[in-house]
């Protein structure tokens, strides 16, 4: 490593590493700017067997796990795809499919230099040379990446190209971008294989988050160590996060693995109304009571052990204690319904009929029979699409059934809602503030 | 442990014919929709043949078998 580490702390928190240059200047960084913050591409390093290899081990020392919501261990899936039969391909997943998230699109546009280290870096470890990077369809980010990439055409011993991936929640799953790439359909397939025993035209695939990618380009650069100087010994390093919803300055964290979750919301301002709950994970994720979850450390276990699976994509939206959190549900739901693939009958015919029942719950509509029905069906849809999209839908409404148990009860006695008539919080293009069909 | 075979149904592919919660009643149950619902057990001893029977008669051939290693 020929280029010191920046520093990893400053006033006592973790210091800011892929936002650090927005922080600092407020503007996108081209690549002087780029190369000045952290130093020049260490391609050369890597490039033969044994510095493959030691890329491949860093990233396992550094502990690094996906950002894109699976939180798998990226080292694992870098072996396994080297040692797949076949040239390999890279996908680097900017699509971000879920309406609560904005954090890559973000890093996209202020930091797609980084991004682009990654991928380099990345295929350079498989034996890559040429890689994808999926953006979504129509973002303002695709200007801004088409200009990095024209800025350094020439100098990357890899072919980097961009393709706009259409608007659909299920199209960034990384066998749905397999397919899409190979196929121009975005819809998921039954695995295995899994893309990185075959994925595009048949190749090894390695489908990274654009964000783990930059994590990476930061490992690469300063070492395991470094990295590992924020975060826990469980979850390392730091996560871009999206905070919404009733908080005061909405927007993109980078966020120290461990940090508290109310700590994690007052980066963003803190709740800017007495808060009810709170979102983990994005619309296929699930609620928190957030008076119950203040002090739950923000990393893939302590939330998954909290009733929020993993955390998901790293999004959190804030509910006001006076809005309706069965109305919300309802919405997503409806909503996920809508963003089903169709291929999977459960996830077609179980997902509407799971935002039927929320919907009746919401709107007072539902009889003593209604959480039962709903319950059974949850145990019906769970697990039985090609995908994880199914699951999504089905780990909300659970959550909402824990969560706002209270409400379902006064609900079902057809006491009125406080909050009928109040604005919809949460980001659900294409469902009004009613949630019927 | 010698490897053990399991139903496995490509839901991608599956159109609630139904065929096989007839032929595999004691197996296979049809959720609301008409879609199989599988247990994650092994075929059990003696059926094979019946379980193979069932999986040639899907008309979209979803219904597959699969080696299951139990090593893995």
């Amino acid at each position: 490593m020929t280029t010191t580490a920046p520093d990893l702390r400053r006033d006592g928190v973790c210091a800011p590493r892929l936002l650090a240059g927005w922080f600092a200047t407020g503007a996108p960084a081209d690549r002087a700017a780029h190369a000045a913050r952290y130093g020049p591409l260490p391609v050369a390093d890597f490039r033969h067997r044994a510095g493959r290899a030691e890329l491949v081990e860093t990233v396992a020392r550094a502990g690094l796990r996906g950002r894109g919501g699976g939180g798998f261990p990226t080292a694992r899936k870098l072996a396994a795809v080297a040692a797949a039969r076949g040239r390999p391909v890279v996908v680097a997943n900017g699509c971000e499919g879920d309406p609560a998230s904005l954090k890559d699109r973000v890093l996209l546009e202020i930091a797609p230099h980084l991004v682009i280290d990654g991928i380099v870096l990345a295929a350079t470890a498989v034996r890559a040379r040429d890689a994808v990077l999926c953006l979504g369809e129509g973002g303002l980010q695709v200007a801004r990446v088409a200009a990095a990439l024209a800025e350094r055409s020439g100098t990357d011993p890899v072919d980097v190209r961009v393709t706009e991936v259409p608007h659909r929640y299920v199209a960034s799953e990384e066998s749905a971008l397999a397919r899409f790439l190979t196929r121009g359909d975005a819809r998921p397939t039954m695995t295995p294989p899994r893309p990185a025993q075959r994925g595009v035209h048949g190749r090894p695939t390695l489908v990274d988050n654009v964000e783990t990618l930059a994590h990476l380009a930061l490992i690469a650069r300063y070492g395991a160590e470094w990295y590992r100087g924020c975060g826990t010994a469980a979850a390392p390093g730091t996560t871009l996060v999206t905070i919404r919803g009733a908080v005061w300055k909405p927007g993109v964290y980078e966020v120290e693995y461990g940090t508290p979750l109310e700590s994690v919301l007052d980066e963003a301002g803190g709740p800017a109304a007495p808060a009810g709950a709170v979102l983990v994970g994005g619309l296929g994720g699930a609620w928190l009571d957030l008076s119950a979850a203040a002090d739950v450390a923000y990393t893939p276990e302590e939330l998954r052990a909290a009733g929020a699976d993993g955390g998901g994509v790293a999004a959190l939206a804030v509910l006001p204690r006076r809005a309706c959190g069965l109305a919300e549900t309802a919405r997503v739901v409806r909503y996920l319904a809508a963003e089903s693939a169709r291929q999977c009958g459960p996830c077609m015919f179980g997902l509407p009929a799971l935002a039927d029942d929320m919907t009746e719950l919401a709107v007072g509509r539902g009889g003593p029979a209604t959480p039962a029905r709903l319950r059974q069906r949850l145990d019906v849809v769970r697990g039985r699409g090609a995908c994880a999209h199914p699951d999504g839908a089905v780990a909300v409404v659970s959550s909402a059934l824990r969560v706002f148990a209270d409400d379902v009860e006064r609900h079902l006695t057809g006491a009125p809602c406080s909050a009928a008539g109040l604005r919809p919080w949460l980001p659900v293009p294409g469902v009004g503030a009613w949630p019927g069909p | 442990m010698a490897r053990s075979l399991k139903l496995v149904v490509d839901p991608t592919a599956c159109r609630a014919h139904g065929l096989c919660a007839e032929m595999l009643p004691d197996v296979i149950r049809l959720d609301e929709w008409g879609y199989p619902i599988l247990g994650p057990e092994p075929v059990v001893a003696g059926r094979e043949r019946d379980v193979r029977a069932a999986v040639r008669a899907c008309p979209t051939l979803a219904l597959r078998l699969r080696r299951t290693d139990p090593s893995c």
